[in-house]
């Protein structure tokens, strides 16, 4: 691959603040045109490597190179050639939807008019044309969302950075931000994204890294993680609270590859679920609930780390 | 890259475009203001003042005599005002700051940027005060217009400290701290409503030491036509200081709040 295929290279990245180590020493590298995620719970550092991505947070030690330069020496000229949805809106609520793009253009030092046809294009994109004149107020959330990714875009970045960008959507307003960010992928947009959405990663991503303490605790597309890291299928049992932890003793005998018992649950990990429901019914157990499904990458994390993603 | 004063100019024009919607009521404080505070302490209370002599005044009206003192109070006014409430909002309630913090503009782009606005409302603050002066007759001679950079100085050197300090806080309790215990009694203690030779012998050095009361001499000393060279240079050369100081620590204190 040529070298200028690697828009990211990072190596032993690391974030502290004071005591607390945020980041700590990861690798990975990012080609163009790949949607790149970072998976994980919250606190495991996906916001602070995306903050040090964006150049407005120096990284305390490691290696990293954006588009080929330094962040801190070139941070301004990067930024330049980057498009950030951050975690929470930072759009003015008070101006109007085409203002916002305005003001933000012109911080790129674009001119009027080349704002001008790029918002008509982006508003477009996003399905905010008739919203142009509106105050941005009184938007829902997933208008102001894509709001947001339409901003991102004024300057034609190089890579775009979305830090969670559905987190607090109702479902609808996630399927459309989801549907245009899928728009960029096929355009060729570079995307990296943080995520704690088992879903929005497999949807978006072709390659990501599970992320936990700050540590990068797996890497590879969502296919390659789960047949990495988890069966091909999970059996999930729910007994009567009074008769759960019998029940997951009593499971032991199942020759399951691994089993996890939730607060809720029972997840047995095999290849073949419903030889696996046939030899819980030969022990003479009888759950209130049974469940056959594929394995996601919810259980790549719980093998990884040993918690659920949304805990 | 783009020279540092071309990014600084981008954050102005948010300034000003943010300013379109707010300019109407600032114009008419800025009008308003001047005229009550001239009429009430300048005519209604000068009378009195005047009926005493004008001898501790150096023999002009309590009008003329107070006129240029309020004009650096209300730059300085202006400037903390400016500085505080609307910087915790980009920071912390708006989020412009992470916005423009995002795009090809450095932290220190983003604060000078906005100290050329608040450089501009100080231009108008204080042009429409002089102009206020000019018409309750408070103006002696037409060189009374230098006082207009002496009192943006006088702002300037008060907003660019309060900027600095106003980027690191995360509520707005220390403003009412500022306001009650530096603003107010630096307003009515820095020679703007009687010369400092009446206050207490210890008390003087204080309000020597304090950036209102050189504003105060210097835009009095213009206005009445009293200032000496070296005293020009001296109050122009403390607010520099001052000003620049605050530019340069702004710099840094922005960087830790922005570039964490």
């Amino acid at each position: 691959m040529p070298e200028s295929d690697i828009l990211v290279s990072a190596r032993g990245l690391t974030k502290r603040f004071g005591d607390f180590t945020a980041v700590d020493g990861i690798d990975f590298q990012l080609r163009r045109g790949e949607a790149f995620g970072f998976l994980g719970p919250n606190g495991a550092g996906k916001s602070s490597t995306m903050r040090m991505l964006g150049c407005v947070s120096p990284p305390s030690s490691g290696e990293l190179t954006i588009l080929g330069l330094d962040p801190v020496a070139d941070g301004s000229v990067i930024r330049a050639r980057l498009g950030v949805v951050p975690q929470e809106d930072t759009l003015d609520v008070e101006l109007t939807v085409r203002e916002n793009l305005l003001i933000y253009g012109r911080y790129f030092g674009l001119p009027r008019q080349l704002i001008k046809e790029r918002t008509a294009r982006l508003l477009d994109f996003v399905q905010l044309s008739d919203r142009a004149s509106d105050q941005v107020e009184p938007l829902s959330g997933g208008l102001k969302r894509r709001l947001t990714i339409a901003r991102s875009l004024i300057n034609e970045p190089d890579i775009l950075l979305l830090d969670e960008p559905t987190t607090g959507l109702d479902p609808q307003a996630r399927h459309v931000v989801w549907d245009r960010l899928f728009r960029l992928k096929r355009r060729g947009v570079t995307l990296i994204l943080t995520t704690h959405y088992m879903d929005e990663a497999e949807q978006l991503c072709d390659r990501l890294v599970v992320m936990d303490h700050g540590k990068i605790a797996a890497e590879g597309s969502p296919r390659e993680l789960i047949d990495a890291y988890s069966t091909r299928e999970v059996l999930e049992l729910r007994f009567d609270p009074s008769s759960h932890e019998q029940a997951a003793e009593k499971l032991a005998a199942v020759p399951a590859e691994r089993m996890e018992v939730l607060a809720d649950r029972i997840l047995l990990y095999i290849p073949n679920g419903d030889g696996a429901l046939a030899s819980v019914h030969d022990l003479g157990l009888d759950p209130l609930t049974s469940l056959v499904r594929r394995s996601t990458l919810e259980d790549v994390f719980l093998r990884l780390t040993g918690r659920r993603l949304d805990d | 890259m783009a020279a540092s004063g071309v990014l600084a100019v981008r954050e102005l024009r948010f300034w000003l475009t943010d300013y379109r919607r707010t300019w109407r009521g600032t114009i008419y404080s800025s009008v308003i203001n001047p005229m009550l505070y001239l009429g009430a302490m300048g005519v209604g209370l000068g009378t009195l003042v005047d009926k005493h002599g004008t001898a501790h005044l150096g023999g002009v009206s309590y009008l003329t005599f107070l006129a240029p003192g309020l004009l650096a109070a209300a730059a300085m006014q202006s400037g903390i005002g400016q500085c505080s409430y609307p910087i915790l909002g980009s920071v912390k309630w708006n989020r412009n700051y992470q916005a423009a913090a995002a795009s090809p503009l450095r932290p220190g782009d983003i604060f000078h940027g906005h100290q050329l606005f608040v450089t501009m409302r100080l231009l108008m603050n204080c042009g429409i005060f002089l102009a206020v002066m000019a018409a309750f007759g408070a103006v002696r001679s037409p060189a009374v217009i230098f006082a207009l950079p002496a009192a943006m100085l006088t702002g300037l050197a008060f907003a660019a400290p309060v900027e600095a300090w106003a980027i690191t806080q995360n509520s707005d309790r220390g403003f009412s701290v500022v306001f009650r215990f530096v603003m107010i009694p630096l307003f009515l203690f820095s020679g703007t409503f009687f010369p400092v030779t009446q206050l207490p012998a210890w008390l003087r050095p204080v309000a020597y030491a304090t950036p209102l009361w050189h504003g105060v001499a210097l835009c009095r000393g213009i206005s009445l036509g009293t200032l000496t060279v070296g005293d020009a240079f001296l109050h122009t050369g403390y607010l520099v200081v001052v000003t620049v100081a605050g530019l340069v620590v702004g710099q840094r204190t922005y960087r830790r709040r922005l570039h964490a």
